[in-house]
């Protein structure tokens, strides 16, 4: 038996058959997502945009935890600066409402630089902890800005929801477009950055600093940009929550359980450092959500304590456990080695 | 005269503060650990006590003797059975479950004691104060509150530094392996670490709701306070931990004094700009 191998007859891949047959589900499932305006009721309607949006804010917070090693428990710092921008440019600026969306994560990203040299001398959880001072300190400041209505927040203008479109049904497919359009486009960014060189810094940063360094990974600069990219699209996110909801206070904006307990749940639970996990993630909310909608808080305790449960029997969650059992890959970002030819 | 008043105010805070701190900056130096829900445990102790007295019809202060045992045999029975197996060398397991335990925390205490505002009465003691001048005049409570920071600062220094099982502490901190060779069995230090500060926390909470107002929402609030102390005074630092303490309670005085609506941004602005200047605190002591 030949024990010595060339390299030649090796190659590294990362598609697999199941991440080829995914890509034309989810080709599938983004054709059916675009017809949805067209037959189904409000109702669903809304909840596909809720779905959207928490999705984004999950591949957000993955892509800071999980990748990064950057966990934050500050990121409602971020849905509320953006939700904040929406309305100062609408308002004050007349910038029409979907541009607005997203040139307010434009300014939320350029907010995260400062934010970011101030928390990044934190290590760890400290670092975690830091950021929730930030985004009090946020909340705190919106509420004494009394052109923005202070603690009691303001109402979108009607001239300006309108300027969204003209009929209710219209403005609500406009938001359902663009909410689908942030989900899609935040998954594709996650997916294309761990693909690229970027990708294989992050991992080496999550996996070891220390190694990383010596191998000449910039930690600082790496680091900084996913916190910047993160924090940006979590800004247009949070623009985009609150032009939906057309009402802003310093206390929904910038509310802790609601964009970062609910959201660090939804990773968790669906698995950590995957793509696939914040998906499974956010679905599994919404079932326990809608399940337990008629006792008040209580979904909230059942969520905090299935993602205990998980942290410390499955950490890899619900997702890291499907793939590792059957090797699913439905978004590959791992390099395999393979024999080109498996018998020799 | 009006600033000596608002900073004398502000020390007397302060030593509320250096009662949260104190716990956190225990768990922290032992076990590495950073307890999101210390907050809402200390909400946990006000709630415990507001169950006593209402119950058993016992003063506030008289709660102690059945709460402080309580949230100590908690706090062992947490960390024995629950976080010691989230330690490691990975910070999410940790900051994770306690996070979880922060969110599980409130909501329980939310279904359980509603969103109402409570506080704790201590008759005639709520409105006693010494008149030290005629601008000037120190609340007792508030001084009670102070006198039992400084205490509680002093006897765990004492523990520290001067006892057996302070030195097993001090071991198991330094190098856990080492420790254990010599005859430590770490997860019963680590869990009676947790009980001290757990009985710290106890202390805190009652305190707390003889003072202010409390209901389940204010426990975030009292970990970041707690957790700004600690690094103001500079992490390993007992009494630079209560130094952080009083100039947090000055800060977020002066604060109000100048704007009611600033009190707490002060804080936590003083708290950043010595984070951005002085990251290591004012007085730190150990590396990490």
């Amino acid at each position: 038996m030949n024990t010595q191998m060339k390299t030649e007859q090796f190659s590294v891949v990362r598609n697999t058959t199941t991440s080829r047959g995914a890509a034309v589900v989810t080709a599938m499932i983004l054709i059916a997502l675009i017809s949805v305006p067209f037959w189904a009721g409000r109702a669903d309607l809304r909840m596909i945009i809720e779905f959207a949006y928490y999705l984004s804010l999950a591949q957000m917070w993955n892509l800071l935890a999980g990748y990064a090693g950057l966990v934050s428990i500050g990121q409602q710092a971020f849905v509320g600066l953006g939700g904040y921008m929406l309305f100062v440019l609408a308002i004050y600026f007349n910038v029409p409402p979907i541009m607005a969306v997203f040139l307010s994560g434009l300014i939320v990203a350029l907010f995260a630089i400062p934010t970011a040299l101030t928390v990044f001398r934190l290590r760890g959880a400290y670092f975690a902890i830091g950021t929730w001072v930030v985004a009090e300190v946020y909340r705190l400041g919106f509420a004494q800005v009394t052109t923005l209505g202070g603690g009691s927040g303001q109402s979108l203008p009607a001239s300006i929801v309108r300027e969204i479109g003209s009929g209710r049904s219209e403005r609500e497919m406009i938001i359902y477009f663009t909410a689908l359009f942030i989900a899609v486009a935040s998954i594709g960014l996650v997916y294309w950055l761990l693909r690229s060189k970027h990708g294989l810094s992050l991992t080496a940063i999550r996996d070891s600093e220390a190694a990383s360094d010596s191998l000449g990974v910039d930690i600082f600069k790496t680091k900084l940009a996913v916190y910047v990219i993160s924090a940006g699209i979590t800004g247009v996110v949070g623009a985009l929550i609150f032009l939906q909801k057309l009402r802003i206070s310093p206390d929904a904006a910038f509310n802790l359980q609601d964009w970062t307990a609910a959201v660090i749940f939804i990773v968790v639970i669906g698995g950590i450092g995957t793509i696939e996990g914040p998906i499974i993630g956010t679905l599994i909310y919404f079932i326990l959500r809608g399940v337990l909608a008629d006792y008040g808080s209580v979904y909230m305790i059942v969520l905090g304590v299935v993602a205990v449960v998980m942290m410390l029997k499955a950490p890899q969650g619900v997702w890291g456990f499907l793939s590792k059992k059957y090797d699913l890959h439905l978004f590959p970002v791992h390099r395999r080695l393979k024999a080109k030819d498996e018998l020799e | 005269m009006d600033w000596v008043n608002t900073i004398v105010q502000g020390v007397l805070l302060g030593g509320l503060y250096a009662m949260f701190a104190t716990g956190l900056s225990l768990m922290f130096g032992i076990m590495r650990l950073v307890n999101i829900a210390h907050g809402d445990f200390i909400v946990l102790a006000s709630y415990l006590a507001l169950v006593v007295v209402t119950s058993l019809g016992l003063s506030p202060l008289i709660s102690l003797v059945i709460v402080v045992p309580l949230m100590f045999v908690i706090g062992y029975v947490l960390q024995r059975y629950l976080l010691n197996k989230t330690l490691g060398d990975d910070i999410l397991p940790p900051l994770l479950v306690t996070f979880g335990m922060s969110i599980i925390l409130q909501n329980v205490l939310l279904e359980v004691f509603s969103a109402d505002s409570q506080k704790l009465s201590a008759g005639a003691l709520d409105i006693a104060s010494i008149t030290v001048s005629d601008q000037l005049s120190v609340g007792v409570m508030p001084l009670i509150v102070f006198i039992s920071g400084v205490a509680i600062v002093g006897g765990l220094q004492f523990l520290f530094y001067k006892t057996e099982l302070g030195r097993a502490f001090r071991a198991t901190s330094d190098d856990q392996d080492t420790a254990r060779l010599m005859g430590v069995n770490n997860s019963h230090i680590f869990a009676l670490a947790m009980a001290i500060a757990m009985a710290v926390v106890a202390i805190a909470g009652v305190f707390l709701a003889m003072r202010t107002n409390f209901d389940p929402t204010v426990g975030p609030a009292r970990l970041l306070y707690g957790f700004e102390a600690v690094i103001i005074g500079g992490l390993g630092s007992l009494w630079g931990t209560l130094a952080g303490g009083i100039i947090l309670g000055v800060a977020q005085a002066v604060g109000a004094q100048i704007d009611p609506g600033w009190q707490i941004m002060t804080g936590h602005i003083v708290f950043l700009v010595i984070l951005i200047f002085r990251p290591r605190g004012l007085f730190p002591r150990s590396v990490d």
